[in-house]
């Protein structure tokens, strides 16, 4: 597999050693070879990307800074509103809308000097974990083409696995980032809630969802996290937190270190996982950490909050799917009403998994229903976030493996609920609005072919540079 | 939970399909009755936890939502506005008759 290296590549575009355009077309002709087998990308925008390019080589011949990511090669996840291209959410609803405006993030990814290079297959709006519910096909995973990349942000994962961006941007409500990153053997960090501007991301769970990025390591996650961070006047969730500079804060010291290992995270694993988190825990041992043992018993419920809280927020959010000021609508029939032609708009242009997850949202929001499951959900929600604050004054981070299993095979999972379990150590992380984060550790190799194992750190809200600095730890403890 | 969500029927998740403006044929509705089921049942466990006196939390962040200043700022033009629109005439959006009679 290939290490892109959006750090080192912005270091040697800025310093004149290597042009943008080169580069750009470089990436550009690795992703027409490998993404017909892939199908990470939807859409990819060769000669706006060149232009970008040669944009950025204009501003250093000028003696100007293009910015800290100059001249990296972006892949954004489809949900995610550009003015290049379409952004379809991998959904027949929005099939051909153009947004009128950039994303925040896609803004300051631009004004930090990178280029967009296209727009990634997901789980149709997001709502998946295996990134087969996609309109324009499957995702296929660069390690091992019959299994997924995991979901929803599958195609921007895989597009950074097979060295077809340099990083690639996602979105997780209930680990559609920290999945797809395990099962491809990269970094994907999901930010606290809040510190990402939502603005120009097609909201699914408004109170769970944020955008992160994927990248090769996890300096390169803190580079894309950096100019992304920070309040934005677009978006009145985005947290006005100042953003602390991670690289003002000291490498971590592993003698210093307190890493939570809750019990609920130990039972269920393959073995292969097992014994990839009981590698990172001796290596963080013998480097002096202290491994404490904790309990988060609601680990147990949150699959279940989670699928009260996210379809009833997407049912909500996805309303605005009707048919009439934009997205799908459907022949208009002699006689039918406006209700019959939302009705069959919203039926023709979602597929049977959103469907499903706006059956679900609407029957627990429903009369009668509300205060079962709703409330509930949310009551259960403080509990879990209450359940994290009592761990960390007991440690610094989690840890944990990020999935029970490596990658499975496309079409393996059929069950709606069986593939919901997949995101049973991810969930919590956006119940509770904190920061989760996915590293490459370790391999599965049960099936005969090398396959990714993912561990997630947790850490408090807004405890970014905690997170990054004690991932960039394990990191090197990881691969020395 | 108060109602046993296995008791689901044909009838319920046509019901919801109308609430949630969508029209499902009737095989469509067998299948997720079954699914909406096995998903309840599991959602049905969160019955066991005791939630007596714990507040609901609707969101992560503390803080409510903030007002930006009563100021104009730029807006979308028409075009951009329409340019997404499924059928369109003029300046408007196209939509289907909602009143009935000829001149309505």
């Amino acid at each position: 597999m290939i290490r892109p290296d959006a750090t080192a590549v912005a270091s040697a575009i800025r310093s004149g050693a290597l042009r943008a355009v080169d580069h750009a077309r470089a990436t550009l002709d690795a992703i027409d070879t490998a993404n017909p087998g892939l199908n990470a990308y939807h859409e990819v925008f060769h000669e706006a990307a060149l232009e970008r390019a040669a944009a950025v080589d204009a501003l250093i011949a000028a003696g100007r800074d293009p910015g800290p990511l100059a001249g990296v090669c972006v892949a954004v996840k489809d949900n995610i509103a550009t003015t290049l291209g379409q952004t379809t959410c991998s959904s027949r609803m929005l099939e051909g809308y153009r947004s009128p405006f950039d994303a925040t993030v896609v803004t300051r990814l631009v004004g930090a000097g990178a280029v967009i290079v296209g727009k990634t297959n997901m789980d149709e709006f997001a709502m998946g974990s295996s990134s087969e519910t996609c309109a324009w096909g499957v995702v296929r995973n660069p390690h091992d083409p019959t299994r997924t990349p995991g979901g929803s942000s599958g195609g921007s994962a895989a597009a950074m696995a097979a060295g077809l961006c340099d990083l690639s941007l996602g979105s997780d409500t209930g680990g559609s980032i920290r999945q797809p990153a395990a099962f491809c053997g990269i970094v994907g960090l999901k930010p606290t809630y809040g510190r990402i501007s939502r603005w120009g991301l097609v909201a699914f769970g408004s109170s769970l969802d944020q955008i992160g990025p994927f990248t090769s390591t996890v300096r390169d996650a803190a580079l894309a996290y950096g100019v992304m961070a920070g309040i934005d006047e677009h978006d009145s969730t985005s947290a006005a937190v100042a953003v602390d500079d991670w690289q003002a804060t000291p490498a971590t010291d592993p003698r210093t270190l307190r890493v939570g290992v809750p019990s609920q995270y130990l039972r269920n694993n393959d073995p292969a996982v097992t014994e990839a988190l009981d590698r990172a825990l001796a290596l963080l041992r013998a480097a002096g950490a202290t491994i404490v043992d904790i309990d988060l018993p609601m680990t147990d419920h949150g699959i279940s909050t989670y699928y009260v809280i996210a379809p009833a927020e997407a049912s909500s959010n996805l309303a605005r799917f009707d048919g009439i000021r934009y997205g799908h609508r459907a022949a208009q029939r002699a006689g039918e009403g406006l209700e019959e032609l939302y009705a069959r708009s919203r039926s023709e242009g979602f597929g049977a998994e959103v469907q499903r997850r706006i059956m679900l949202g609407t029957y627990v929001l429903s009369s009668g229903y509300y205060d079962a499951y709703y409330d509930r959900a949310l009551r259960i929600r403080r509990l879990i976030k209450q359940e994290f604050d009592t761990a960390f004054a007991r440690c610094d981070v989690i840890l944990g493996p990020t999935a029970p299993t490596a990658a499975f095979t496309i079409g393996g999972v059929t069950d709606p609920l069986q593939m919901y379990m997949n995101d049973v150590y991810t969930v919590n992380t956006n119940i509770a609005g904190i920061a989760g984060i996915s590293l490459p550790g370790g391999t599965d190799r049960s099936s005969g072919h090398a396959l990714p194992i993912g561990l997630q750190l947790q850490a408090p809200a807004f405890a970014e540079s905690r997170l990054l600095r004690a991932s960039e730890l394990l990191e090197s403890l990881l691969s020395a | 939970m108060a109602e046993s969500p296995t008791s689901l029927s044909s009838k319920d998740v046509a019901h919801v399909a109308r609430l949630a403006r969508l029209h499902l044929d009737e095989a469509t509705i067998d299948s997720y009755r079954t699914q909406l089921a096995s998903v309840l049942s599991h959602i049905a466990r969160l019955g066991q936890v005791d939630t007596s006196g714990v507040e609901p939390m609707a969101h992560p962040l503390d803080s409510v939502n903030r007002l930006d200043a009563d100021e104009p700022g730029p807006v979308l033009t028409v075009e951009q506005v329409l340019m997404n629109a499924p059928a369109r005439e003029g300046d408007f959006i196209a939509v289907p008759k909602v009143l009935g009679g000829e001149s309505a």
